[in-house]
């Protein structure tokens, strides 16, 4: 960031001499504040996990929620601006029921990938607007099976098996690579049980107690289990998985 | 008053080209067939003996037009442009689905001004072959088989005594064209010869039947007559 302060960041619709958008990457910025977010595509659906970091005590429990559906078998996690999470969710089920109404069938992961992230892309072009402190993992199943695509706030998507954004990425993502690379062995896929497993252990090795007070550990998912629809993760479940999570966290502090 | 007759949907200017027709489409394992009669009218006047009334949509998409040709061609030729863009932007061929929503929201959309019952039919890799029918106020209807047009009021019975689930494609071929040859031998817009057309996952096969050889299986006695004690005339 030595090119603060030269003028170049002051507007979207102004590139720096060496090509760069600056306020592309001051949004980038807003969403390494944000607690964690992460998407694992399994051999039978898609799980998607985030750490809600909780700045008040005051806070009702389970509010504030960071998941959001986008059409019955398409969730959207994000991670950045809360408010800008909210309209872009309510973007997407925009084009998700329309594209049900043109053509009377359910809009693919990939196709929703596609129109959110031109909507994002628009945002990064005008002096008027700023670009979305968004990054966006979507993940659903649809006629093409498991799906999960996230979507930066420059307007890019890639397709992953797993990904994460927000606070902690990078070492979520070395944990996510161990995970995905036994699959690459020819070892089978991970299950979407096994995944709710991985996100929270993940999640709770991510999460920073220093810095970052408390945080609910927010998941939902689309599998057979859920009838493909994306659906909050039994209760049962997830306080299984949580409390595998702190223990893992316990027995890995035992180790150093 | 005046204005109720001004939204009767179902006449026609003078001289307009009219589909009084008979139109149909069956569903079965893997496909589905589509089958049409030939005839064209203006008035009593057969404009076209041997019109195709089977229209195509997308590779593995049909429509069977009934009501006004001008309106039919007009909203074929919209969804099958619709068809080819999906095809462009999305990289694979639209659903049966879609297409079927395509006509439905043109049909619905323009009701007051259109004179249009089209049957859409196809295969698409989702459903397989399925059957949506839109009659004339824009609704649609997915069902096992449909029947369409003029000539289609005299063979409803037929067909609900006569269709049965798990037909071969050739038992399903056999129906159409009996269904149609009833129908056009009652309806006096209906005629000439049968066209009909097999959709599956890998082919579009057309089938002609010619004017003097359309099923006569139903004729009775009084009509084709006995000959040295058998039956003349019968082809089917």
């Amino acid at each position: 960031m030595t090119s603060i302060g030269t003028g170049y960041d002051l507007s979207v619709s102004t590139y720096s001499p060496d090509g760069r958008l600056f306020q592309v990457e001051y949004a980038n910025k807003a969403v390494e504040a944000a607690g964690v977010a992460i998407g694992l595509r399994c051999t039978d659906g898609v799980v998607l996990g985030v750490e809600r970091l909780l700045h008040s005590k005051l806070l009702v429990k389970g509010a504030n929620r960071r998941i959001a559906s986008l059409d019955e078998h398409i969730g959207m996690a994000s991670a950045g601006l809360l408010a800008d999470g909210k309209f872009l969710a309510s973007r997407g089920r925009d084009e998700a029921s329309s594209f049900r109404d043109n053509y009377n069938s359910p809009v693919t992961v990939q196709i929703l990938s596609d129109r959110l992230s031109a909507f994002l892309q628009a945002y990064t072009c005008y002096g008027s607007v700023r670009p979305f402190g968004l990054s966006t993992l979507l993940g659903g199943v649809d006629k093409t099976g498991p799906k999960l695509f996230c979507i930066e706030p420059s307007g890019v998507y890639y397709g992953y098996r797993a990904c994460a954004v927000g606070k902690g990425k990078a070492l979520a993502k070395t944990e996510l690579e161990k995970i995905v690379s036994k699959e690459a062995e020819g070892q089978p896929g991970i299950s979407v049980r096994e995944a709710v497993k991985e996100i929270a252990r993940i999640i709770y090795l991510v999460h920073d107690d220093n810095k970052d007070k408390d945080f609910e550990l927010e998941m939902t998912w689309i599998c057979s289990e859920s009838g493909n629809k994306h659906a909050a993760v039994p209760a049962d479940l997830l306080a299984e998985a949580e409390t595998a999570a702190k223990a893992a966290l316990e027995e890995g502090m035992e180790e150093d | 008053m005046a204005n109720i007759s001004s939204v009767d949907i179902s006449r026609l200017k003078n001289g307009e080209v009219n589909l009084g027709t008979s139109i149909m489409a069956v569903q079965f394992d893997g496909g589905v067939v589509i089958g049409a009669d030939s005839r064209t009218t203006t008035g009593s006047y057969i404009a076209n003996r041997v019109t195709d009334k089977l229209t195509h949509i997308h590779d593995r998409i049909y429509c069977c037009r009934s009501g006004s040709a001008a309106d039919t061609q007009a909203v074929a030729d919209v969804v099958h442009q619709h068809a080819q863009v999906y095809t462009a932007v999305y990289g694979e061929a639209p659903p049966v689905a879609t297409a079927a929503a395509l006509f439905e929201k043109m049909c619905y959309d323009n009701k007051d001004q259109l004179s249009a019952g089209i049957i859409v039919a196809g295969w698409d890799k989702e459903a397989g072959g399925s059957v949506y029918n839109i009659p004339l106020g824009g609704g649609m209807f997915q069902q096992p088989w449909a029947i369409g047009g003029s000539g289609s009021t005299y063979v409803y019975g037929y067909c609900d005594a006569t269709y049965q689930e798990g037909w071969s494609e050739e038992e399903t071929v056999k129906f159409v064209k009996n269904t149609l040859a009833l129908a056009m031998s009652r309806d006096g817009s209906s005629g000439g010869c049968i066209r009909m057309c097999v959709i599956t996952k890998d082919k579009v096969e057309r089938h002609f039947v010619p004017g003097n050889e359309l099923p006569r299986f139903w004729e009775g006695k009084e009509v084709v007559g006995h000959m040295n004690g058998q039956r003349v005339g019968v082809t089917a």
